[in-house]
Formats: C-alpha cells, structure tokens, sequence
C-alpha cells in the first residue's frame, strides 16, 4: 500500500486532547491522518474504512470514574461490533495515554485471550500523582508486535508522560504468572529506563507512575493492538526534545519520530 | 420593608419604589437585596429613577451593582484622584493608555478595547494575551477558585475569536510553615491553600489540554490572609477572523453550560474585604469548575471563527449575562432584548435575577446574523454543546429583559454604562526603614544554599510537573529546562505550523520591594519580566499589568497604587515596550491586614525564529561566562536580607535607557548565534544564578567576584547576593568572545570567569576562594523544600 493512500483514523471524544500533535506527526510522514469526533463514527459506522485506528491522549469525558472508562464503555455500546472487526484485520489500533487507557477498558489490552468482557489490568492511580515530565521507554519486543518492527530492537526513546493515572499493575494473585504471559507471548513492548539504559526498577522519577514491573507499554498477543502511556507524539521534532538547545540548533526531528514512522512503514508493508 | 413590593407577576420578581429614598432607605434596599453600591452610587441610580418617575426592579438594581463593582468597572482606575503632586484623571488613561499613543507601536492590533489585548505575530497573524486575578474565591475554596479563575481567562481569549494555545500561572501563598495557632479565625492555613489552588489549576488547565508554560510562585507572610491568584491565556487569532460587526437584527445566542445559582454576586464579593464571616457568606459566590465543557465550547467555537460566521463575541464571567449582554449591546451603539425564560437552568426555580447576574461557568455569549444561525447552532451539536437564543439586538439603546413575556427590567445602556466618576486622595508617605547591620559571613557557600533552600528560590518543580507544560506540542522552551529541570526565564512556543516565528512568555514579580517602595517595586518587575524575555530571545515586547492591592478607599493604599502606575508609565516608555491588557484585584484586606503591594507583569515577546531561542544551562566545558549590567549595593527587599528576617531600604534602583541598549545588544549577540546560555540575576542575585546554570547544565562554573562590575566597593555577601536590576549573566564560546565583546560595545559587562568540567561551583576573589561546593549538593539543597508539600 503506497504512503500517500494510508488513511490514519485519529478518534476524538469530548477532553481528547493531544490529539493536534498526533495528527501532525502523521501528516509529516505523509500519510492521510483523519480527525473525527467518535459521535460521528457511532453514525458512521465505518471503522473498516481506515488502515489505521489512533486514540490520542486526553481526558475523555473528563478522566471521571476512572481514566478512560466512559469513553470505553460508550464505544463498546455503540461500535464494539465494528472495533472487534477492525481489530481482527490484522491492521493497527494504538492507544497513547489515555487512548491506551481507553484500550485497557474496552478489554482490547492486553487480551490474553482475545478481547476480555470486562478490564483484566489497570491503569491506576500515579504513585506522585499527577505527573508531566520526560521519561525514557526501551522497546524490549522480540518482534511480534509488527507495528514496532521498524523501532531497533532495545532503543530507547525519550519522550514525556503527562498523567495522572498510567501505573500499569495486575491482580496480585495473577501478576507473576501474568507477567510470564506477557513475556511468552512478547506483549511486553516498552519498559521505563534510566538515563543509562538500565531498568528504572520501580524507582522514582524514571518509572513516573510506579508501574509495576516499570512497564510503559503492552501490545495484544496478535501484536497488532498497542498501548503505552508515554507521548512519542510530543518528541516527534527535534526543537521538542529536552536539550536540543545543548547543540546549538535543534535536529530536525526527535525520538519520536521513529515510532511513527514504524507504524507507517508496517502498514505500507502489510496492506 | 415596603419599598420592596413584590411585583404582579406570577413569578419571583421585586418592584423597588426609590421616590423620595433617604439614605437610610437606600442602606437598607442596599443590604435587603445583598447590593455592594456605594451610597452615592446609590443616590446617582435613585435620582436617574425619579427622572423617569417610575420603579426600579430588582434585576435593575442587581445589574447597576454588577456593572458598577470595582470588578467590573474598574473604577478606581477609571476615578479622579486627588494626590500631592496633582491630579491624575484616570490611573488607567494617563499612565497605561497613554503610552500607545506616545510609542505608537503599529503591532499593536487591539489593546485595551476588549477581552484580551491582540498584538502581531506576523502581518496575517495576531496573538492575543491576558491574565485574570482569581484571589478571593481561592481564599474560600481554593480548588473551584483557581480552577474558574483559568477557566475565565481562558473564555477571554476565546472571547476574541482566538485559539487558546498557552497558560501562564502566578500564585502567591503564605509561607508553607507558618505556626497553626497564629491563623487567626476564617484563614486558611498556607498548605491547605497552596495544596487546592494547585490542583484547581492542574485539573482545569490538564483537562483542557492548553499547557501551562509560564509561572511563578512566591511566599510571603502578608499573602497568608490574601492568596493571589494570577490565571493567564496566549491564544492565536488569524487577523481576518477577528470580527466585530454586530448589527441590529443579529441574535444573541447563548452556548455552553447550564446556569445555577454558583456564582451569585461573585463580583461584589471579589471587590470587598475578606472577612472571617466570607466563607459562611460568600461560599455561593464561588463558581463550580467544568473544564471537559470549556473543551467542546472551544473546539466549536474555532469552527465557528474559522468560518468567520458570528459578528460579535465575549464571554459570560464577572456579573454574568447582565455584563455579557449589556456590554456587548453598549459597545456596538445598539440595544438588546433578551428572554431569560429561555435560558437552560441548573435549578429550575431561580429568580429572573438569579439567572440574569449568575456566573455560571463555561459560558459564551455570541452575536450571529440570523442567516448564519443554523449553521452556528449545528457546530456546537456537533461538540455536544448546548445553544440558547436569548433574544436579538435591537437600535433602542435599551437592554429590555423578559420573563414568561414580561418585562422584568428596562435599563438605558447610556446610563447603565455611565457611573458617577469616583474622586479619591492619596497620602502616601514612605516607610521608615533602616538598612539592617548583618555581620559579613565567614562562610557565603552556606549563605548560598540556605539560599537555595529558601522558599522563593527553590525549585518549584513540585508545582510545575503537576501542570502539562507541552501538549500540543508547540513548547519550544519549556517551564524546567533539561533532565535536571533548572529554572528557565521564560516559555518558548512555536504557534505557527509553517513558521519558525515563535513568542517568548515570561513574567516579573516580587513580594516585598513594594513594602519599601512602590514606584521602585513597579520598576524592578517589569525591568525583570523584560529582562526574562530577553534572555531567551524575546523582543518587541508588550506588557500585562495585574495589580493585587489592599482597600483603595485608604489614602495609604490608593498612594502606593498611583505611584507603581505612574512607574509603569515611565518604565514602560523608555523600554518602548506598551502596554496592551490588564486587570487589577484591589480590596486585598483580611483579617491579617492588607496584602503586601503586589503587580504581577507578563511580557510577551517575539523570538523571530525559534532555532535560536537559548536556554540558562551551560552548554560546554572551556565557555567563557560574562556579566552584562552593573551590581550595586541594593539589598533591600532581596532574599539575602529576608534570611536575616530584615527588610531594609536599599530597593533595586533601575536604569531603563541604559538596559534598554544592553538587552538589544544582547538579542543580536544570540541572532548571530554566539550566546550559548543567557540567565537573568533577580531573586538571590549573582551566586544564585550561577548555582541554577551550573547544576542545569551539570557542568562546573568558576568566576571570579572582584571581576564584577561594581558602582561601590561592595561586601562579597552583597555582590554575590545584591538583586540589582538590568543585570544577566552570558555564556560565550572561547571563539566568539571577541564578536560578543565588540558587539557589547559600552554597555556595562565584564568576563568573570569560565565553564569547567569539574563539577563544582567556585568562587573566589583575586585567586583567594570564596565558595566550593560540589553541583550536586547545589541541586539538593534546591530542590529539597517543595517536596511533598501537602
């Protein structure tokens, strides 16, 4: 599929909010990046319509309840047929921030078994509350999840986290076990380092949120749904990174750059 | 009483019979109807009802208390005043105004004249900028208060047809560990504030996904009884869309959320004293925050200014839909009539008066030709916004309100928007003061990091982290520069997709230089405010003004008011830089006296391409550093004295002109791209700044002190910790330190010393050693006190 004919679906609800940057990045890379208000979609019904499905970061419908769940439980109502469709396609859903969230509600993410009825993780509570600040996430997949095949094997990415809620944790009885999962099935895709590279180890600030296990990202066993809550989309330009006034004049492009463009790239490679 | 009649109506509606009203009469229709009018206020509106020899209705009076509330009109800015060296006609006329005229800056689009001032960004492209005060609801109900106090600022920008794309938050707070047992009855304790007016703030501004890029937060004993709250909004308006064109005919068409009883009388609360009665009092006044609303109102409302389809725009804030629709009406020579019955309610049996002057939030008020409304209306469906045709503007010059088709007020615009010009004195006289007799120090790296400590320098980074400092992805400089998050001058935003162009927002405050003097207080801020701007790239700045005062009706408070305004005029012209927007906060009084006298400044710049922005880390072991202004023994007001527990006298003096040439200097030195850092030296002075580039940058810092250009033989405390004005330290490649010296030319600077791998800070005298401290004892000692402040 030629670049220039991907067509991005950006869903939007009312609070979604990073969803400009997004777009963006999606533009630069020319694809065809299209943001709809998820209203419209509910109309429309037409998810199959698009080889990419992206829920940007925000607060949907205000974050109440807890992050994620209203938009979650609304779009299951109205679309989960469709979302079920477009998932066993094959093509890409990504979840950032609150999208992953949103991911996580729906029982998307992380779908042992395929999509779960009710959330079988959660994205709880920070363990410093509200939190923006810059964190590195290490892409520690072994290349089930097609959609990071372009990202090199253990880069890191630097990138912000801007939330309240992202500490990834599990039921206590099941966490261990489930972790394996994760690791047997290669859904464990991003983990939160420290500026060497090592693994934060639960420590503050480089895990921002206390997540369990320092994990910043998961994918579905068919690897092709991904959610993470870290904003690539906010280091995609050089001029955005924390120190680019260390080199006088700013790259022209960021650490995020490279997950989009992996994303582009599988789907023109796939489709 | 009986002058209070309850009126035919089959509603709650009042007639109230001013005929023949004594001033005893007019206290107690005052106080029956909860009116913050002054007397002669009072007989003013009386007399212009004998005239027309007919009643007046209470949604009559509670209008007239709403325009005419200090909040509202402004009218000690607006009033005569009567001070020793003359009369000033007007604070905001004759030293704010005034000075567009007298600079004549053809950048500026639209000052003064609406909800937020507009300047250039480029020939197509204006951005508009205010900033609110929100204290009096935060000394109640910190969260609510803060969170409506971004809201509100964040509607006037709206309220110009703009994209809001940026925040700036100032906040002053008691000190965090002020002793329990001295708060005295109906004040708050500082942490309880501190903790809700930064969440309020963090929840409003995270939810609606504009980043919050700019800030400061300062302590002070006399904020204890009265937090300030400043709330500021950057938005970008594409010039053509900046429409004001009503018309007769054209509807008044009311969107967002439903209106209650929050935010009854909110302007009269916020223009008198607090008490230790206002929490049980003036709890209503409060509004309640709905940001996820302002989000949707905001996502269509750029539709609607991308299609250019409403001739006419503001927001519904201080004195609700009584301000919004009169104002609005008045300012276009028209008239109104509007149906309140039409109005969606949050409680279904509110009073025609009560919806009229509620101040719900998440409001707007638009004008669109009737032809349009359709497609108005189907944009906000899309957004799941709810739209209220309250009526039509009319050519009358009458704002008619009905009720279930009865007329419940009848109010001419002229008059309404006409208030008796207040007339005041001033007596002020200076403080008596002593400069304090502090032993010089053995040890200044103490001194320094107890500095460092030392609540109004430490790293605010608690604060700042709980805001989104980058969505949108348009922060180019941002809050807390690098890994280490070292405290940069001012935000850097690159609005504009296809432009390099970007705006430097920055901001100047202190909270007891106007305890010594104001006019010198005034001074010293906006020289830091444009100072800040500078050191990132800024220039071709314009200034906001927002006073936070005591009680204007002492002849004390008023005298220091006039004196920091007159300040503003004289800084502000020989910096060339104007004044485009502003608002002040008086009646600052509580149970612990008057505020200490406070003027927050904002400059916004324009950085002409934002590759070239610089930040306050340094950049590379073997760099030269400079000073650029000279040090003088002024440490009154400064944080070195307030570690003594002294004030002092010796307030930083400022010489405009000579700055004014330094910083242009400065600008080009960086155009050319031989500054690699740039740091301004305000609270803590010279040893303070030296310390935050150093441990920013993780990179060593040696200078030498006698190398400081000095007006005096100075103490090494002082000169290290003076907080002189116009005054910025350089970082300088070994390379271009020839280009950067002959671009200096005869303004006042000097190469004090070098960057150095070591990761240490010294400084020494003559080759003799004055401080030696290792960065990472610096960085700790910085930000140790905000951490887990609640």
């Amino acid at each position: 599929m030629k670049r220039e004919e991907i067509d991005v679906l950006l869903m939007r609800a009312p609070g979604t909010n990073c969803d400009l940057e997004t777009v963006r990045a999606f533009r630069d890379l020319g694809v065809r990046a299209h943001l709809v208000h998820s209203q419209r979609v509910f109309k429309e019904k037409n998810l199959l319509d698009y080889d990419v499905l992206v829920f940007p970061g925000g607060f949907s419908y205000g974050d109440y309840v807890r992050s994620g769940a209203i938009w979650a439980k609304e779009m299951e109502y109205r679309i989960g047929k469709e979302m079920g469709e477009f998932v066993d396609t094959g093509r890409p859903v990504i979840g950032i921030c609150n999208g992953f969230q949103v991911l996580v509600e729906t029982g998307f993410l992380p779908g042992f078994e395929g999509r779960s009825p009710e959330p079988q993780v959660a994205l709880a509570n920070n363990s410093h509350g509200y939190q923006n600040r810059w964190v590195r996430m290490k892409n520690i997949g072994k290349g089930n999840c097609g959609i990071l095949r372009g990202v090199p094997k253990g880069q890191v990415i630097a990138c912000p986290v801007a939330h309240g809620e992202g500490r990834f944790i599990m039921p206590q009885d099941k966490a261990e076990a489930w972790l394996e999962r994760l690791y047997d099935q290669d859904q464990l895709v991003f983990r939160y380092v420290k500026g060497d590279g090592d693994y934060a180890e639960g420590s503050w600030p480089e895990n921002p949120n206390g997540a369990y296990h320092d994990i910043a990202g998961i994918c579905n066993p068919e690897g092709n749904v991904l959610g993470f809550m870290p904003h690539p989309e906010r280091a995609y330009f050089g001029y955005l990174m924390p120190e680019w006034t260390k080199k006088g004049r700013p790259d022209e492009y960021g650490d995020g750059r490279v997950f989009f463009e992996s994303v582009v790239r599988y789907v023109e490679a796939r489709f | 009483m009986t002058r209070i009649t309850i009126s035919p109506h089959p509603f709650e509606h009042h007639e109230v019979d001013l005929l023949n009203a004594s001033d005893a009469d007019l206290k107690e229709i005052a106080s029956t109807l909860g009116l913050g009018l002054s007397l002669d206020e009072l007989r003013h509106i009386r007399d212009g009802y004998v005239v027309r020899e007919r009643k007046a209705t209470d949604l009559e009076l509670q209008t007239y208390d709403q325009t005419w509330s200090e909040h509202c009109s402004h009218k000690t800015f607006g009033g005569i005043i009567h001070t020793p060296e003359g009369t000033v006609d007007g604070l905001l006329k004759t030293y704010f105004m005034s000075l567009i005229d007298e600079l004549e800056p053809e950048w500026c689009y639209s000052v003064f004249e609406d909800n937020a001032g507009i300047v250039d960004l480029t020939d197509d492209v204006g951005i508009a900028i205010k900033v609110e005060t929100h204290n009096h609801p935060s000394a109640i109900e910190p969260f609510g208060g803060a969170a409506t106090g971004l809201g509100g600022v964040i509607r006037d920008i709206l309220g110009v047809w703009a994209d809001p794309i940026a925040c700036t938050d100032v906040l002053c707070f008691g000190p965090l560990d002020y002793p329990y047992e001295k708060l005295p009855e109906g004040v708050k304790h500082p942490r309880y504030i501190f903790g809700g007016v930064v969440d309020g703030i963090g929840s409003y501004g995270n939810s609606i996904g504009i980043p919050t890029v700019n800030g400061a937060t300062v302590f002070h004993e006399n904020y204890t009884g009265n937090v300030v709250v400043y709330a500021g909004c950057v938005g970008v308006i594409p010039k053509d869309q900046y429409i004001r064109d009503v018309k007769p005919g054209d509807c008044v068409l009311l969107v967002g959320g439903r209106t209650g009883r929050d935010g009854i009388h909110g302007v009269t609360f916020a223009s008198a004293e607090l008490t230790e009665e206002s929490e049980e009092v003036s709890r209503p006044a409060v509004q309640i925050a709905n940001p996820i609303e302002e989000e949707k109102i905001k996502r269509a409302l750029k539709e609607v200014s991308d299609r250019k389809l409403g001739s006419g725009i503001t927001d519904i804030g201080g004195g609700g839909l009584s301000c919004g629709v009169c104002e609005t009406a008045d300012s276009y020579g028209l008239g109104v009539e509007a149906h309140l019955d039409r109005v969606s309610l949050k409680a279904m049996d509110m009073a025609p008066w009560e919806i009229w002057i509620s101040e719900s939030q998440e409001r707007m008020l638009l004008a669109v030709p009737p032809g349009n409304l359709d497609e108005v209306v189907s944009l906000f469906e899309d957004e799941q916004v709810e739209t209220t045709v309250l009526g039509e503007y009319t050519e009358t010059g009458l704002a008619v309100i009905y009720y279930k088709g009865h007329v419940v007020g009848e109010l001419d615009l002229g008059s309404l928007f006409d208030p008796p010009k207040l007339i005041r004195t001033t007596n002020w006289a200076p403080p008596v003061l002593e400069e304090p007799n502090i032993p010089e120090p053995d040890d200044l790296g103490s001194v320094l990091l107890s500095l460092l400590k030392s609540y109004n320098i430490a790293s605010k980074e608690k604060v700042i982290r709980r805001y989104d400092q980058e969505v949108k992805g348009q922060t180019v400089v941002k809050p807390l520069q690098g890994w280490n998050a070292g405290p940069n001058d001012a935000a850097v935003l690159k609005p504009l997709e296809d432009s390099w162009r970007g705006i430097a927002i920055s901001s100047g405050i202190n909270p007891r230089f106007g305890l010594i003097d104001p006019y010198w207080m005034a001074a010293s801020v906006i020289d830091e405010a444009i100072r800040n701007n500078v050191s990132v790239g800024g220039r071709r700045i314009s200034l906001l003004d927002n006073f936070t005062w005591g009680n204007p009706e002492y002849e004390d408070r008023l005298g220091g008011l006039v004196l920091a305004s007159r300040a503003c005029h004289d800084v502000g012209k020989a910096y060339g830089t104007p004044f485009v927007s502003g608002k002040d906060s008086l009646y600052n009084e509580s149970p612990l006296g008057p505020v200490t006298p406070t003027l927050l400044i904002t400059a916004l710049g324009i950085v002409p391409d934002i590759r070239k922005a610089v930040t306050m880390d340094l950049k590379e072991a073997g760099n030269a550093l400079y000073i650029v202004g000279v040090t003088k023994p002024e440490l009154g007001g400064s944080e070195y004295y307030a570690l003594h527990g002294e004030l002092g006298a010796s307030v930083p003096k400022l010489e405009p002109e000579k700055n004014a040439v330094a910083y242009a200097r400065l600008n080009e030195a960086m155009d050319r791209g031989i500054v690699r850092a740039c740091h301004d030296l305000s609270d803590g002075g010279l040893g303070v700044a030296a310390a935050e580039m150093a441990f920013t940058g993780d990179l060593g810092l040696e200078f030498d002190l006698s190398k400081v250009s000095t007006s005096e033989e100075m103490r090494d405390d002082f000169a290290l910790y003076s907080e002189s004005n116009g005054r910025l330290l350089v970082e300088v490649s070994e390379k271009d330190c020839g280009e950067f010296e002959a671009l200096m030319g005869d303004s006042v600077f000097a190469r004090i010393g070098s960057v150095k791998v070591d990761k240490t800070l010294r400084v020494e005298r003559n080759g003799e050693p004055l401080i030696e401290i290792p960065l990472t004892k610096l960085i700790g000692a910085w930000k140790t006190p905000l951490e887990d402040p609640r």
